[in-house]
């Protein structure tokens, strides 16, 4: 099990993309090859610590998305390993097809980081509420898919980032989440952590839904109910052993993110449960629909992205496959 | 570094890589006819005179970048390499076959010397924005970056996105050049989508722009040494070039951008090429 905070103690919390913001930092100090590119978001994707620290590494684009992702891939292919932010909505949602040809099919270590994604941007709306761009990355051949949990982890995800040599998405979300992790926890691309053990149920959550993940594992404490929770940092590639262990184990599984589960980590989950074991399986994120402007606790409720509704869906799954048993 | 040839002597080189694209194409019986050998005096005069490069050692870290846009007229880069020692020239009969390292479009991985993916339009300049910016953080300043892209793909955003950025950071090292054939998949440019005025719109973009014959190897030459002079601004050079240069019955006939030549046009096509290499050499002799 790793090691992560007591969520009965009082926690602090930060935006996600401010850990990217320092995480950059860092790299940029340790590797002078990192460099780092904007499309007018600068501040607002935490690019600005970069920036003022290394002007002479920094370019900004203006809001030209497509411009963004492919002079990241003229950087990188004259031995740079740009950092490129935006929006999620805008990058990866405009800017796909370049991504794939200049940027994936010659496996350029570009690193596209997509602030603002899931509907907890809020009062924007929907336009703004990227839900879309895990399966959008995730189809990618060379493509590496990361939601940190928190602005801990994507510090320690980011800072790994600039040492991988492939090409990256990072997904950071806007508002202030619950820190979880500490300096301990170990992080490494292409690991699943199992944060809390369990018996009975598996939840496997990603981004921001990792904490509501671990509320829930208490709460169904509460019903006599033991979940495992498994933390998938890199929704690609996918930690397949860490994940059968558990279902192996629990043999119930519940997925947890903030976007569309067509596609997305509860895409992933089902496709490998389908194929290699066979396990009943719900999926929390969004269902098929569009967000809406509204505070993040109001939509997290309105669309179930909550702790609770995962101990409901837990509950429930248990309770349908008791009675077929 | 390149051995100086004459003019009398590119065009001869020129007119082997045409022979070479009518034959690819008609081997690989799919593929761009048009565009490859409007180009083919744009491509000879790059690789033969131009470009600072070294076939075998195409990773020389001081080389000149050729950056291909328009992916969909990769033959003439290919021949044009093969012609100047990059692979055997036996090896353009693989293009667009199973395990070739001679793709449809161009693919950076697969064949050394090759600079870029492209085929999906309009991303070319973006890159070598990219490149520019690099070297400029680097401080490498005597690489040139020649980017050549296609009329019809000026139809995308991404290239003024890509305008507009060189122009910010004056990327003087960047000498794009514009196959203004007026001719696209749909037919001629100014009907598919009005161009015109290029020169205008480049200009009111900050970019220096030359207007020049695409076809005529010397004066194009003569327009790259004009634009490596101009060292404050981005240049662009807009090449006019006849699609299909070289063999009548393809020149200036929009419906041979998309498609390869039948074994009896290859016949035709080859036996007008081995006559214009003729009226070439004797040219040379007068």
């Amino acid at each position: 099990m790793t090691e992560i905070l007591d969520i009965n103690k009082e926690l602090v919390s930060e935006p996600i993309r401010k850990g990217f913001g320092r995480g950059l930092l860092e790299a940029g100090t340790i590797n002078v090859n990192v460099v780092a590119a904007c499309a007018d978001l600068t501040d607002s994707t935490q690019m600005s610590l970069f920036k003022d620290a290394f002007p002479d590494r920094f370019i900004e684009i203006g809001v030209a998305e497509q411009n963004l992702v492919t002079v990241g891939s003229g950087l990188a292919a004259a031995g740079k390993i740009p950092f490129v932010s935006s929006y999620a909505a805008f990058s990866p949602g405009r800017n796909w097809e370049q991504i794939r040809t200049t940027i994936c099919l010659n496996n350029q270590p570009v690193k596209i980081v997509g602030s603002h994604a899931g509907v907890s941007v809020g009062p924007d709306g929907a336009t703004h509420q990227m839900l879309e761009d895990i399966a959008l990355m995730r189809v990618l051949p060379n493509m590496v898919v990361i939601a940190p949990c928190d602005s801990v982890e994507a510090e320690k995800a980011t800072i790994a980032m600039a040492k991988h040599k492939q090409p990256n998405y990072i997904r950071l979300a806007r508002e202030a989440t619950p820190v979880i992790t500490s300096k301990n926890t170990p992080f490494e691309i292409g690991k699943a952590q199992v944060f809390v053990e369990g018996n009975d149920v598996t939840i496997i959550a990603t981004g921001t839904m990792t904490y509501q993940a671990l509320m829930s594992a208490q709460e169904l404490k509460k019903h006599n109910i033991s979940a495992e929770v498994v933390h998938v940092a890199t929704i690609k590639p996918l930690d397949e052993n860490t994940i059968l262990k558990s279902a192996k184990k629990t043999g119930l599984i519940i997925t947890a993110e903030e976007g569309q589960i067509a596609g997305g980590l509860g895409g992933a989950v089902s496709e490998l449960l389908g194929e290699k074991l066979p396990t009943p399986i719900r999926r929390i994120g969004m269902q098929d629909r569009f967000g809406e402007s509204g505070e993040m606790s109001e939509l997290f409720e309105n669309f179930g992205l909550t702790s609770k509704q995962i101990t409901l869906s837990a509950i429930l799954l248990k309770e349908s496959i008791g009675k077929e048993k | 570094m390149n051995t100086k040839y004459s003019i009398n002597d590119l065009e001869l080189i020129a007119n082997d890589i045409r022979e070479n694209i009518i034959r690819m194409l008609e081997h690989a019986g799919s593929g761009h006819s048009a565009g490859p050998l409007g180009l083919a005096d744009i491509f000879t005069a790059l690789y033969f005179d131009i470009l600072k490069h070294d076939p075998k050692n195409p990773d020389w870290n001081d080389r000149d970048i050729l950056l291909l846009s328009n992916g969909h007229c990769v033959p003439v880069r290919y021949a044009a390499m093969a012609k100047a020692g990059y692979f055997p020239e036996k090896e353009l009969m693989t293009l667009r076959k199973f395990g070739s390292r001679l793709q449809g479009h161009p693919e950076r991985q697969r064949l050394p010397g090759l600079e870029n993916t492209s085929g999906p339009l309009g991303c070319g300049l973006s890159q070598a924005a990219g490149m520019a910016l690099a070297m400029r953080m680097d401080k490498i300043t005597h690489r040139w970056i020649y980017v050549v892209m296609g009329d019809g793909e000026q139809d995308e955003g991404n290239v003024w996105e890509a305008t507009m950025l060189c122009n910010k950071y004056k990327l003087s090292n960047i000498i794009a050049i514009t196959d203004r054939n007026n001719i696209q998949i749909d037919g001629n440019t100014e009907s598919v989508m009005p161009l015109e005025n290029l020169k205008n719109k480049w200009e009111s973009f900050g970019w220096h722009v030359i207007e020049v014959n695409g076809n005529d190897i010397e004066a194009f030459i003569d327009a790259c040494a004009m634009a490596r002079a101009i060292t404050e601004k981005p240049i662009m050079i807009i090449a006019h070039t006849i699609p299909g240069k070289g063999v009548d019955f393809m020149e200036y006939d929009y419906t041979w951008h998309g498609k390869p030549p039948n074994h009896e046009q290859e016949i035709k096509a080859l036996k007008e090429l081995r006559t214009l290499a003729g009226k070439i050499r004797s040219e040379a002799h007068d």
